[in-house]
């Protein structure tokens, strides 16, 4: 499958993504890790794809979104936002709004998930993390 | 630099009643913007901020700008 596939494809399977530079454990952006704080503040589960592995990834997605900067959010397929609008909305109660509306009520008991997917040509497999 | 990224976004939105372009660290790549404007009204706020980055499309694409904060208001 192509990259740009590929992108499309988590974009739209996965409840909520993170493309950041670095990975949750080791987020190597301040926007990165402020719209990883803004999600992990509601409690959000979380996709995370490093952009930084292949710089394809980057130009690929923001072709696809219309959004030039790194990070990007998107819920359910739809572009959130960057860091700004993502942490906006974390202070607002919108981003759980949101959540509630895309997921469906209920999805804050089914458990923090946090998870990394690689993109990049001939990476292994992705690893999955549950978070406590 | 300040200076120029304010001309651009001053072109983009004439009527802006807050227009602001802060140097966050003084090495001038990272930036905050601020912009209020009646043409970002009844946007969304992914919408008002392509807005901002399609008036800044040069120096984000040339690198000049290599962090950028915005904050976008409609005007009432």
């Amino acid at each position: 499958m192509a990259l740009k596939d590929r992108i499309q494809e988590t974009i739209e399977s996965e409840d909520v993504v993170l493309f950041m530079k670095g990975t949750p454990e080791q987020v190597l952006c301040g926007n990165s890790a402020r719209a990883l704080d803004a999600l992990r503040s509601v409690g959000a589960p979380v996709t995370a794809v490093d952009v930084l592995p292949d710089p394809a990834i980057r130009q690929e997605l923001s072709a696809l979104s219309n959004w030039p900067t790194i990070p990007q959010v998107f819920v359910r397929g739809e572009l959130v936002g960057g860091a700004d609008i993502v942490q906006e909305l974390a202070e607002t109660g919108e981003l759980r709004e949101k959540l509630d509306g895309a997921l469906g009520e209920g999805w804050q008991e089914r458990g923090r998930e946090e998870r990394t997917v690689e993109l990049a040509e001939g990476s292994g497999p992705a690893g999955l993390r549950l978070v406590p | 630099m300040t200076v120029r990224l304010e001309e651009l976004l001053r072109q983009a939105f004439p009527d802006a009643t807050e227009l602001a372009v802060e140097d966050r660290t003084g090495g001038g790549d990272h930036f905050q913007v601020v912009v209020t404007s009646p043409r970002l009204a009844g946007l969304s706020l992914v919408e008002q901020h392509r807005l901002v980055y399609d008036a800044l499309a040069e120096p984000l694409a040339d690198g000049t700008i290599h962090e950028l904060r915005i904050k976008t208001r409609g005007d009432g």
